[in-house]
């Protein structure tokens, strides 16, 4: 069980992983914005998946912390981005 | 399985931090950063380093990219200009060798460490139960070497004196930056009004099991002041202008506890910041319950920024 | 096996599925929009097979219970960034 459960989080981390990609190509801030999001969302998925492989019961509380700032990094994302929209539009209109 | 496991992570992190550097926008090398913080959370985990893998995800990923996407804004105006500039090829070259230098004398560093490495993890074993913590990290910061953690203490203030400092004069002692504008019935808004209480809830949390189980008053503070900030961001609540007394004085309140203590300890203990016997837990949440107010308005009031409006 | 574990080893592989699919349709949909609508997959379901396949293997009810709250707090998050993302897309800025 320990070892299957070490699988999927690599599994997971793997496929997240590949998400990266869209950081690197994403024509446009949402694209970018949409990585970092999948990335919480899969880190917060492989760290409860590790905690139960390893037993340590930690993991749950760092997956608790890691959704919280996700969460704020994001908000924090959108408001840079929709600040330089509005900056972008001001210099031009 | 594990093996294969942290290969993996260690090779993509090593990807991710190399595309970080090269990447020519902003915007994308700091989303690359805040990644790569979640990485290196899991890999703090890997190592059973709960601890510091709660403080990575909290402090080094979430507040430090916010921080870092904030900087960014500010010199927004200026990347055209930056990313024109050509350096000259002796330029490079000199940068090359100089990095090179640096890499070579950190693997020597690293390849010539004695092992096995010197360590203090049996002696801070042995006497944990004196300090009364059942978790060695804060029986380690907060008994055995509480004098770094107080000195960490002031030099986030100090931090945050150099922050305030950039204000222009005519917006000494204002609001932190702009006043944000959101719809109120709007998405943020309601993001906004429905986490915060559980932030509240969750980083109390935290702090609460750091005695015992990984955790403590850093990590607890930084959820609070992350959780404070969205308010912000979405227009909720505004920064306080910071010459107001009882800001500056929930800023020093967990400092100046401290160095009581630690006068206290060098009055009754013969040390300064030694505990007389029996009292080392009171006196440890004694001084934890001072700094989390502390820590959360410093961290939060470092994000915030530079007081830019006058107060009114 | 027991049938604890064989339910932890069905919820869990589906929820790797779920993600899976969830960065296919971040590389691949053509655009910013769609993309958007393949990574909520991975946010709900995902996470959610993943944590409702490990709720076997936690020890009381409270460790339960944190499980099911982080879910709901990434559905919570997820759901309104998702906005604030296609908003951002909807209005493509100087970065396109």
């Amino acid at each position: 069980m320990a070892e299957f459960l070490l699988g999927a989080s690599g599994f997971v981390l793997a496929t997240v992983a590949f998400g990266l990609a869209r950081i690197l190509w994403g024509p446009g801030d949402a694209d970018r914005m949409m990585a970092a999001q999948l990335l919480g969302t899969g880190g917060v998925g492989a760290l409860l998946l590790l905690g139960a492989a390893t037993g340590e019961g930690g993991a749950v509380d760092v997956a608790l912390t890691l959704a919280l700032l996700a969460a704020f990094a994001s908000v924090a994302f959108f408001k840079s981005a929709s600040e330089a929209r509005a900056d972008e539009a001001a210099d031009r209109g | 399985m594990t093996e294969a496991l942290n290969v993996g992570l260690a090779l993509v992190i090593l990807a991710l931090a190399l595309w970080t550097v090269v990447a020519r926008d902003t915007f994308a090398a700091v989303v690359g950063f805040v990644a790569y913080g979640l990485l290196l959370t899991l890999v703090w985990v890997q190592l059973r380093g709960i601890d510091v893998a709660l403080t990575e995800a909290a402090l080094g990923s979430g507040l430090t990219g916010a921080l870092l996407i904030r900087a960014a804004a500010r010199l927004r105006k200026t990347e055209s200009a930056a990313r024109a500039e050509r350096p000259g090829v002796l330029t490079r070259i000199v940068a090359l060798l100089a990095a090179g230098c640096v890499t070579a004398a950190l693997a020597v560093a690293v390849l010539a460490l004695p092992d096995p490495a010197p360590t203090l993890a049996p002696e801070t074993a042995d006497n944990l139960a004196a300090t009364g913590v059942g978790n060695p990290i804060t029986a380690v910061l907060l008994a055995f070497r509480a004098m770094d953690t107080m000195l960490e203490a002031i030099v986030v203030l100090f931090a945050l004196v150099g922050v305030w400092s950039l204000a222009p004069d005519r917006a000494w002692g204002g609001r932190p930056g702009p006043l944000q504008r959101a719809d109120p019935d709007g998405i943020l808004a309601y993001l906004a009004r429905a986490l915060p209480p559980v932030g509240l809830v969750v980083g109390v949390y935290i702090f609460w099991i750091g005695a015992d189980l990984p955790g403590g008053k850093f990590q607890g503070a930084t959820i609070l002041a992350a959780m404070w900030l969205l308010a912000v961001m979405a227009g909720l609540a505004d920064a306080p202008p910071v010459s107001r007394t009882w800001l500056r004085l929930a800023l020093v309140g967990g400092p100046v506890v401290f160095i009581a203590v630690g006068v206290a300890g060098a009055a009754y203990a013969g040390a300064f910041l030694a505990y007389p016997d029996g009292l080392a837990k009171p006196l440890i949440k004694v001084i934890e319950w001072a700094l989390l107010p502390s820590l959360a308005v410093t961290l939060a009031l470092i994000l915030a920024g530079v007081p830019e409006r006058t107060s009114t | 096996m027991s049938l604890a574990d064989l339910f932890t080893v069905v919820a869990v592989s589906a929820g790797a599925v779920f993600f899976l699919a969830g960065t296919v349709g971040l590389l691949r949909f053509p655009d910013a929009l769609t993309r958007l609508h393949a990574l909520t997959k991975a946010d709900n379901l995902g996470l959610g097979l993943v944590v409702l396949g490990l709720l076997p293997r936690v020890d009381g009810v409270l460790g339960g219970l944190k499980l099911v709250a982080i879910w709901l707090l990434a559905l919570l998050a997820g759901a309104a960034v998702s906005q604030l993302i296609a908003r951002a897309a909807r209005s493509p800025g100087p970065r396109g």
